[in-house]
């Protein structure tokens, strides 16, 4: 068997950080818009709709750049539970990018909505429209939001810890493509 | 999976007050982003209004009426057909404006917060309709009896219902409170003027409905023409409302019986120098009206089980060539009527267990 790689594939680093960037601005233009009665209500919730679907998109294609690329190894001598709560954390962080849109799309479905992504572009409905499917999955949808946003919290966290603190490879594992030393 | 990986280099350990300033460091920023957040919801801000506190501002006012809508909940559902004539098919490329018939939902209600008003509890009455085209896109409109809304920013609206509703330390409506406002809001003496002339009409059928809001419409070449739209009854025979507690929806039922009620889709083409901003001032003078078309209603439900009562009628569900305006009611309404909405849809079932209308004195 050959070494271990030691960094992220170079199409994995780049849909890392794209997509952190846009579920992480997901978040504040959700939480935003729902806190707003002004136009700003509006326009946020017509860029919701569209980034949110292509979220969906780009975490289809990074699930099968994840299981088809060779994945750095965790440290060998981290704590047995802090790699647990790694590989836990990072399958929460996946469910969330595939269930958040499919749960915006399915709520606004459920409401009997037209579910328009712009002026002109609609997507089917993915569930027939039902008042107590609606009521659960909006909810669902704001709770699991509170849940990815402490998600991100933490995985950000231990990510610097990794490089600040622990100082191995783990952060350099996606922030670059070679080793800096 | 993730293994673990070989021995990498080893740096050179870090003092405990190294270890510390960096631990302090990953707090600081987890607490920064986690603050942002908190100031971006709202949560730090209680004075902002929000979705939320516009739709508790009518719970206050009203009481909560489970599974009902919090603002005009007393309604009945109505079902029928738009029939276009194509009129107005050289100013919107929407597809209910070409010749053709476009199927609709409608709901017909009382303008107050309380779904077991007597009928005559206000001079107003509603008609939201959801017209759905072939392509699937819909369009729906919340109209109001009034020609005018007393104010033109969702701010001053909240201001008004507080005004109207009770003074949260008497629990009671203070008389001195709407006098006060409505010197502070002189945009009102339109509505005022014309309140004063408003009587509660014997029937749903009779009455006008108005889109209040301005919109624009956008032809196939991508020209704009902002508008208001009125239904505008084809029933003749108005008259004052009887001396009792329920009779609209009765009057439906008959007229229904002897045949479809109709409405004219009128369109108000807006001049250079109308105000498409401001719901609290007409537009005056001559205009350009466009007949669009007929609204057919034969048929209607109880809007506790019927088609309408889960229909959320947002005025900024539109299809492709009608837009919203810069008028701020719009998105107030869109966003109130979102929150409303998550309210209710979570509440259907208690409406099921409601033995109806006359539960109430
Ligand atoms: C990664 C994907 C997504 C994230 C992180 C996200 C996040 C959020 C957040 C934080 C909220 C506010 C929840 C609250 O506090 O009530 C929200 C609301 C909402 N989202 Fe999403 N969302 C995502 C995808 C989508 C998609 C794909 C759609 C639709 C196609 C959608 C439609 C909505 C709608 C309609 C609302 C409620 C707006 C209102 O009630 O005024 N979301 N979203
Ligand atoms: C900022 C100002 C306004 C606020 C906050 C507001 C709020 C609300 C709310 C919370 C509902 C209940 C929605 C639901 O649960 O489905 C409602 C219903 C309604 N509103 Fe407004 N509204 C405003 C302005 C207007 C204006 C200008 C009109 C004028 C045409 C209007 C017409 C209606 C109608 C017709 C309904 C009943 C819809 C139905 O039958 O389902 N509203 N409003």
């Amino acid at each position: 068997m050959s070494t271990p790689v030691k960094h992220f594939a170079p199409l994995a680093r780049l849909l890392h950080w794209v997509m952190a960037l846009m579920v992480i601005a997901m978040l504040f233009i959700g939480a935003g818009m729902v806190a707003s009665v002004s136009e700003r209500h509006e326009w946020l919730l017509n860029l919701h709709k569209p980034l949110g679907i292509a979220i969906l998109l780009l975490v289809i294609v990074r699930i099968i750049v994840r299981v088809t690329t060779v994945t750095p190894p965790l440290p060998a001598d981290l704590p047995a539970v802090q790699a647990l709560a790694a590989k836990l954390s990072h399958y929460l962080l996946y469910a969330l990018m595939l269930a958040m849109p499919l749960i915006g799309w399915a709520m606004i479905s459920a409401a009997g909505d037209p579910v328009m992504l712009g002026s002109s572009v609609r997507l089917p409905s993915i569930v027939a429209a039902n008042p107590d499917t609606f009521a659960v999955l909006r909810k669902a949808h704001a709770y699991l939001a509170y849940l990815f946003f402490l998600t991100i919290l933490a995985h950000l966290a231990a990510a610097l810890f990794h490089g600040w603190v622990r100082r191995d490879e783990v952060l350099d594992s996606m922030l670059r493509g070679k080793s800096r030393d | 999976m993730i293994d673990r990986e070989l021995p990498y280099p080893r740096k050179p350990p870090l003092s405990n007050p190294e270890k510390l300033a960096r631990l302090a460091g990953i707090g600081l920023i987890v607490l920064i982003a986690a603050g942002a957040f908190a100031y971006v919801n709202g949560s730090l801000d209680p004075q902002r209004l929000t979705p939320a506190r516009v739709v508790d501002v009518f719970e206050r006012n009203n009481g909560v009426h489970p599974g009902y809508r919090r603002n005009h909940p007393k309604g009945i559902c109505v079902a029928g057909v738009f029939e276009s004539n194509g009129a107005a098919a050289s100013l919107s490329k929407a597809e209910v404006f070409a010749s053709g018939r476009t199927p609709v939902i409608g709901r017909l209600a009382v303008p107050t917060g309380n779904p077991y008003s007597p009928d005559s509890a206000a001079p107003l009455r509603s008609f939201a309709v959801q017209f759905t085209q072939p392509n699937g896109q819909q369009w729906r409109t919340g109209m109001n009896s009034m020609p005018v809304f007393p104010v033109g920013t969702p701010e001053a609206f909240i201001d008004l219902q507080i005004a109207t509703g009770p003074d949260p330390k008497t629990g009671k409506p203070d008389p001195a409170k709407p006098p006060a406002f409505f010197a502070a809001h002189p945009e009102a003496q339109p509505f005022l003027a014309w309140v004063k002339t408003a009587k509660p009409s014997a029937s749903f059928v009779t009455e006008t409905y108005n889109s209040v809001n301005a919109f624009v419409l956008v032809n196939a070449d991508g020209k704009r023409q902002p508008v208001r739209w009125s239904l505008v009854p084809e029933a003749t025979d108005a008259a004052p409302a009887p001396d009792a507690k329920e009779y609209l929806n009765k009057d439906l039922n008959d007229r229904l019986a002897s045949g479809p009620q109709r409405w004219k889709l009128i369109l108000t083409l807006a001049n250079p120098q109308d105000p498409t901003n401001d719901a609290s001032k007409a537009w005056s003078g001559e205009h350009k009206t466009v007949d669009a078309g007929t609204l057919v209603v034969d048929a209607d439900s109880s809007q506790l089980n019927g088609d309408c009562r889960d229909i959320n009628y947002d005025p900024l569900i539109l299809p492709s060539g009608i837009e919203g305006s810069d008028d701020p009611l719009l998105a107030a309404r869109s966003a109130a009527y979102a929150a409303s909405y998550m309210r209710r849809t979570s509440e259907v079932d208690q409406l099921k267990a409601e033995p109806a209308l006359e539960k109430q004195p």
